[in-house]
């Protein structure tokens, strides 16, 4: 059994039955990971290269962690300090790096559609690590897996991703991934963040109103506002965002029920939510970062795997 | 195909194990039983309750281990191995370690197994038991300790053991 794609490219890419092959050997690395050694020495062989073309804290020491628990070798490379800020272009700059005789990419770009065009041009597995608005599969597996851990199953559960929609990769690989293992989807947010026909193109529910988002919801997915995507403002001011948008205790209080709550982080507390409900017992957002290094080691070792099956 | 083992030839099969596992460990306190995933957790299953029938009241530690992630062909061009579960939830410091496992054939599955099981500690001795020992196939220097049939076959040739719970009937058989 195997995945039935090459590269991780995005979640729109997969079967559900490759979602569930990553769970399945996810729930094996987790337990690893619960051991005395939390090592085990299957990629010993494989070299991998982080290519990180933007900003990243959680998900570069999740792939970094991932990859040293499989034994991998890792080469990490950001665009900051390097050749690219002397014109080099993508191409030649990953075409150097495989000369070194890598063995797969991971890669975060700020261009949506970076690593789908690198997979057009290069001949080992890609993982991508986040590529512009476009898709961040990791983290919507990480997330789902966060949640069937939790409540037992995702199929029939009702998710709620809260925020800004339009900017969010995260938002994106989750609905694909959450309506692949059929689950129900409301995005929420203000009208200005929630693209134009998101509903009849992703079969997803759409609401601006948090409060019917939250009463309807089993699980709340609470995204960070991306100002650094936007180029005109497209709500008043934070502050005003917090007040319609933001998750508060006594907002969570108010609807009666014993809702999950996810973040993919970073957080902005006091914007999107408050530090009252982020670290309260209904939030799993360290469980997602504890599942992120597990899922990743699972699409990791799946895509080696996959890679010599071909040979 | 051939019958190397009936129903009744491996029920007795197993009792035999299980009063040699007796013979060398008695109260079972400072050993532990480890079956193999995933085959050789049916054979560890029944010695694990056989022997709780013959010695009741023993309490016995049995866990279960996955060698996927330390087999030697990954990156060989071998179909890829989906992991199954691993449960050890006590300690093998300073334990008698009893690996169970169905077909010993080259060696290398024990030889995997022996790399994953010193990431839970170190044992005081570790022996082997297996139901069948192909014994003119190995490729490494890996020899059982408790046998249940030693059989020679041709590499061509393929031992399946069939389990009551997994199969509908216990026996075992070599096929062309």
């Amino acid at each position: 059994m195997s995945l039935s794609v090459k590269h991780l490219l995005g979640i729109r890419d997969l079967q559900r039955q490759d979602i569930e092959l990553i769970f399945q050997t996810a729930d094996q690395f987790k337990e690893v990971l619960q051991r005395p050694i939390k090592k085990v020495p299957t990629l010993r062989d494989t070299t991998i290269v982080n290519l990180f073309f933007e900003n990243s804290t959680r998900t570069r020491i999740s792939f970094e962690l991932a990859e040293k628990r499989l034994s991998a070798d890792t080469i990490n490379f950001s665009a900051s300090g390097s050749s690219v800020s002397k014109g080099e272009t993508l191409i030649d700059t990953v075409n150097n790096i495989l000369s070194m005789k890598v063995d797969m990419v991971v890669m975060r770009h700020s261009a949506s559609g970076a690593p789908h065009f690198l997979a057009k041009h290069i001949n080992v597995p890609i993982l991508n690590a986040g590529d512009g608005i476009n898709e961040h599969p990791t983290q919507a597996l990480l997330d789902a897996f966060s949640i069937r851990e939790r409540l037992g199953n995702v199929e029939g559960k009702k998710v709620a991703i809260c925020g800004d929609i339009m900017h969010s990769r995260v938002a994106l690989s989750n609905i694909y991934c959450l309506r692949k293992l059929g689950a129900e989807v409301m995005v929420v947010g203000p009208p200005t963040l929630i693209p134009k026909h998101m509903a009849a193109a992703l079969g997803v529910h759409v609401s601006y109103n948090i409060r019917e988002a939250l009463s309807w919801c089993d699980v709340a997915n609470v995204l960070r506002i991306q100002l650094e995507r936007q180029n005109t403002p497209l709500f008043s001011s934070l502050r005003e965002y917090s007040l319609a948008y933001g998750i508060n205790r006594q907002l969570l209080d108010s609807i009666g029920k014993d809702i999950v709550i996810m973040h993919p982080g970073p957080i902005n507390r006091g914007v999107e939510i408050n530090s009252d409900v982020a670290d309260s017992g209904q939030s799993i957002i360290l469980d997602q970062v504890e599942n992120g290094v597990a899922v990743r080691m699972a699409a990791l070792y799946l895509l080696a795997g996959k890679k010599t099956e071909q040979q | 195909m051939k019958t190397i083992l009936n129903g009744t030839q491996l029920a007795i099969t197993v009792d035999r194990l299980c009063h040699q596992l007796i013979e060398n460990h008695l109260n079972f306190q400072e050993t532990v039983l480890i079956g193999l995933q995933p085959r050789g957790i049916f054979l560890s299953d029944r010695i694990y309750h056989k022997l709780k029938q013959l010695m009741p009241g023993t309490h016995i530690n049995y866990g279960k281990l996955d060698i996927t992630f330390y087999r030697d062909d990954f990156n060989k061009g071998t179909a890829l191995h989906v992991p199954n579960e691993t449960d050890i939830n006590f300690s093998i410091e300073n334990k008698k370690v009893v690996l169970i496992d169905d077909v010993l054939y080259t060696g290398r599955t024990i030889r995997s197994a022996l790399d994953a099981m010193l990431d839970f500690g170190r044992p005081a001795a570790v022996e082997l038991l297996v139901l069948i020992d192909r014994r003119f196939s190995r490729q490494l220097p890996i020899q059982p300790d408790y046998t249940g049939r030693t059989i020679d076959a041709f590499i061509s040739q393929k031992v399946k053991v069939r389990w009551q719970e997994r199969d509908g009937a216990d026996e075992v058989v070599l096929v062309e």
